[in-house]
């Protein structure tokens, strides 16, 4: 069941864990389905001969795309309007990411009730990876 | 009615479940159709961030190998790209969607990409930073948009310090 806006107030917060030791086999999970097949996030051999990298590390769209999940749990995918990141650090093969949401607002436009949420994803040094926000629509 | 250069993305619910298990979502609004229909979402949805998979429609897409040309991952050799390897290719710094509805399982889209601004940035941990910004919006066989999507790439002078 989703939140309806008299169930929440501004300043709330939300946490998930996102991943527990993030697999390569993930990453290889989410080139296939998304379709980029950049070998930085495949192919350890090319990013430590070729590109000058430790290793594959994760696409930003599957952070973004686990990130998003804190706020489609929250409120269902059919009712998110808006959702932007900012890609702050980079994610390894073995991050516990979490993932947290804090309501900003909670108002009306169009005759929709609306909810705007400050996304923050951390990984387990408590580096920042991912800084967002997203606007979704609640019912009253 | 649709620009001849748009890229056609027809929206299939076996795309959407491999989509949502690769970001690690198993909500049955994303896998199973009669699941779908007693959550408030009354059927499959995309994820969020699913309209990214527009590259696997986009015939020219640079990230993806081709029949009969060079790709840059490793085979025999680290790289299979011949002399300095693209060693500070793009990385991703932001991304925005912006939705007028939901995606569904029968959506036939039209992407157009085109070109935002673009700036420079110096930073320590890798060098001059080169900002770019891409915006495509999604319309349906309508013609109605359902996206607007802006992305921003940077492309670093060197690979981003791990220090």
């Amino acid at each position: 069941m989703t939140l309806k806006a008299s169930e929440i107030s501004v300043g709330d917060t939300f946490e998930e864990v996102l991943v527990e030791d993030l697999k390569r086999t993930q990453l290889v999970m989410y080139a296939g389905a998304s379709g980029d097949y950049n070998p930085l996030h495949t192919d350890d051999l090319y990013c430590r001969e070729a590109a000058g990298y430790p290793g594959v590390f994760a696409h930003g769209m599957l952070t973004m795309g686990m990130t998003g999940r804190v706020v489609t749990n929250l409120f269902g995918p059919e009712s998110i309007k808006k959702y932007g990141v900012r890609f702050t650090n980079q994610v390894w093969p073995g991050d516990d990411l979490s993932g947290k949401a804090e309501i900003e607002a909670i108002r009306e436009e169009g005759g929709e009730m609306l909810v705007d949420v400050k996304l923050t994803t951390t990984n387990q040094n408590g580096d920042v990876v991912v800084t967002g926000a997203a606007t979704a629509r609640v019912d009253p | 009615m649709t620009d001849e250069k748009a890229i056609k993305i027809p929206v299939e619910a076996t795309h959407i479940m491999m989509f949502a298990r690769s970001i690690g979502d198993y909500s049955p609004e994303f896998h199973d159709a009669e699941q779908a229909q007693q959550t408030d979402a009354g059927g499959i949805v995309a994820p969020p961030t699913f309209l990214q998979s527009l590259a696997q429609f986009n015939p020219d897409y640079f990230l993806r190998p081709k029949p009969g040309e060079a790709w840059f991952g490793s085979g025999k050799e680290p790289s299979g790209v011949v002399g300095k390897a693209t060693s500070s290719g793009g990385l991703h710094a932001e991304q925005h969607f912006e939705f007028e509805r939901p995606v569904r399982p029968g959506d036939v889209l039209y992407a157009t990409v085109k070109d935002g601004d673009s700036w420079v940035k110096e930073s320590k941990r890798a060098g001059k930073l080169t900002f770019s910004e891409r915006i495509t919006e999604y319309r349906d066989e309508n013609g109605e948009l359902v996206c607007t999507a802006r992305g921003v790439g940077v492309t670093t002078e060197r690979p981003v310090d791990q220090g």
